[in-house]
């Protein structure tokens, strides 16, 4: 990770988000799909902490050498500033942060899922397994017509795509989890990956567990560092062997995780914590494919 | 002013730092992924507390943000005493920062085991006893701080049976700040870390719930400075002597003089690091340069120099 005075080349809003590119070779050159940036807010703001967002697109080579986009989507105090910068400010930002996506080596049908703002990492996973001849298909979903991020990006990246809104204003009306299982179906996916809410992801792991379709899926959670001192953003996940769990940071364990791992009702509270490790042990879980 | 040539080194009465700026416990991760911190030019690192065994902490939401302050519960995850000796102590070593390690527990007996395992270890210049951990042998969860007859057993215990020299870190809101801080002299502590958290709480109102699953975590950041400026204040006119370490909001080098002035002999930086990782770096840089521009030599001589407006009658200072 780097940590740089980075110059804001282009703000711009799309849809309800706002995308911002940034000139950041040192983090750009590193960056990979899953991986995310911090940023810090001014100084004389009342709140402190750095806001954390995935990597939308880091390029390497052409015209675009060297820049970095993401997306922010304002919906508190520090995404609003945010959304509100112009081109030519500086920004303080570390990056790249965080385990990124795997690839998987001899499976080729892969079914990207992505939810509001989750589609930033997403679309450019989408690109790097194109690039690697793997035939990507989507099924994107939002809030409204505005949340469902850049969708003609999303034809243009994938094979096939689906679409859900919860008010119908685009594509089906419904949630993701929906369309989910004919989805599988028609594109015949051999591997998941996903992005959204946790709810969301929730249940698309709950379908892939049951399906035996290898996942990976990138989490949110409230994080206060982002570079793993802090121990806030941490995510109960099942060790390799079964033998117990461990409660991993979403900023250096993660955000990737195999979602057949988390332990969902702990992470979302819904069971005691302290429950003791099941005398069987927990579920092996196979790694990802070769 | 020319002709005075400072120096950084602070000596706590034997506990010697080579600069006067600490990384506070629970803000530096571990020594095996130190993030952006540039280990060899801290003063010193003081450990996240740890425990006996690993322990896995609180569920999340761990924190939340609040006006100028970082509201957190992590309920000590750490990978327990021998992990630390084995992975993370040879890596502070080679680094050659001098580390004190913060140790906690949940019974007396706790603390004790931590303290006899850490036992001649090189590398350890001193502990600290966090005593916001839950008490679960007499205190039905409450911290042991709660309690002073709990805080003068825990580190009496610790104190006696550590070769290396003990401090204790305490709150603020004690009843009695000045009589805690007796209470650990007493006991046998060499000095103090003042202040632990402030107890917060923040809600969601929308949802009609707290934003911590704690729910109630412990404030850092600048919100809490003076709470921590008057602590160490108010404890080092009662007790000159007595080393103290500072801790509560610190994010520039004026925040750190400030301290020095109210009376600490040494500082430590937590939240600022967690969003600055060279905060501690530049907050001694701005200590010397404060030195250099008063013609004061040594951070040791600003201790207690801070000049009352007025006479102040005792009980107007304690």
């Amino acid at each position: 990770m780097k940590r740089v005075k980075a110059e804001i080349l282009n703000a711009k809003k799309l849809g309800a988000y706002h995308s911002l590119t940034l000139v950041a070779p040192e983090v750009a050159e590193r960056a990979r799909p899953g991986q995310f940036i911090s940023v810090a807010m001014p100084e004389d703001r009342v709140f402190l902490l750095r806001r954390h967002f995935s990597i939308h697109q880091a390029s390497r080579r052409g015209g675009w050498a060297g820049t970095l986009e993401f997306i922010v989507d304002p919906r508190g105090s520090g995404t609003q500033w945010l959304a509100e910068v112009k081109a030519h400010q500086f920004l303080d930002v570390i990056g790249p942060l965080g385990k990124a996506f795997a690839y998987p080596n001899k499976l080729t049908n892969c079914l990207l899922i992505a939810e509001g703002h989750g589609a930033a990492t997403i679309f450019f996973l989408a690109q790097e397994l194109r690039a690697r001849g793997k035939r990507v298909d989507m099924l994107v979903g939002g809030e409204d017509q505005e949340h469902v991020f850049k969708p003609i990006e999303g034809k243009r990246l994938s094979q096939t795509i689906a679409v859900a809104t919860e008010d119908g204003s685009m594509g089906e009306r419904g949630s993701i989890g929906d369309l989910l299982p004919s989805t599988v179906e028609a594109t015949g996916a051999q591997v998941v990956y996903a992005a959204g809410r946790r709810s969301t992801l929730r249940r698309v792991a709950e379908f892939c567990t049951e399906r035996q379709l290898p996942s990976q899926m990138a989490v949110e959670e409230q994080m206060a560092c982002g570079m793993g001192q802090c121990f806030t953003c941490v995510v109960p996940v099942i060790r390799k062997d079964g033998s117990g769990y461990d409660n991993l940071r979403a900023c250096t364990d993660g955000p990737v995780f195999n979602p057949a791992r988390i332990l969902w009702d702990r992470w979302m509270g819904e069971a005691p914590q302290l429950l003791p490790t099941p005398p069987e042990g927990f579920p092996v879980v196979r790694s990802w494919p070769g | 002013m020319a002709g005075v040539k400072q120096h950084m080194a602070v000596d706590l009465n034997g506990v010697v730092f080579p600069l006067p700026v600490l990384a506070a416990s629970g803000c530096f991760g571990s020594a095996r992924d130190p993030g952006l911190v540039d280990l060899h030019r801290l003063g010193g690192v003081v450990t996240r507390s740890l425990t006996l065994g690993p322990t896995k902490g609180a569920p999340t939401p761990r924190m939340a943000e609040t006006p100028s302050g970082l509201l957190t519960w992590v309920g000590l995850q750490n990978p327990g005493v021998e992990a630390f000796l084995g992975e993370d102590l040879p890596r502070f070593q080679k680094a050659a920062v001098p580390v004190v390690v913060s140790i906690a527990g949940t019974s007396l007996e706790e603390y004790i085991r931590v303290t006899s395992r850490l036992q001649g270890r090189p590398g350890i210049v001193a502990l600290e006893v966090y005593l916001g951990a839950p008490d679960e042998e007499r205190g039905r969860g409450q911290p042991f701080s709660a309690r002073l007859d709990r805080v003068s057993e825990v580190v009496g215990a610790v104190s006696r049976l550590s070769r290396f020299p003990v401090f204790a870190k305490l709150p603020a809101l004690n009843p009695d700040l000045v009589e805690a801080a007796r209470t650990c002299v007493r006991a046998g502590a060499h000095g103090l870390t003042l202040i632990d958290g402030v107890p917060g709480l923040a809600v969601d109102a929308g949802r009609l719930r707290p934003m911590l699953s704690a729910p109630v975590g412990a404030l850092s950041g600048p919100a809490i400075k003076p709470v921590a400026l008057a602590a160490v204040f108010q404890v080092a006119q009662a007790l000159p002597d007595l080393p103290i370490m500072g801790v509560g909001g610190i994010s520039s080098g004026e925040d750190a003089v400030e301290f020095l002035l109210a009376g600490a002999w040494a500082v430590q930086v937590g939240t600022a690091m967690l969003v600055n990782p060279a905060a501690p770096v530049e907050i001694a840089q701005g200590i010397l340069a404060y030195l250099k521009d008063k013609g004061i030599a040594s951070p040791a001589d600003l201790r207690g120099r801070l000049r009352m407006r007025r006479q102040a009658s005792r009980e107007g200072v304690l």
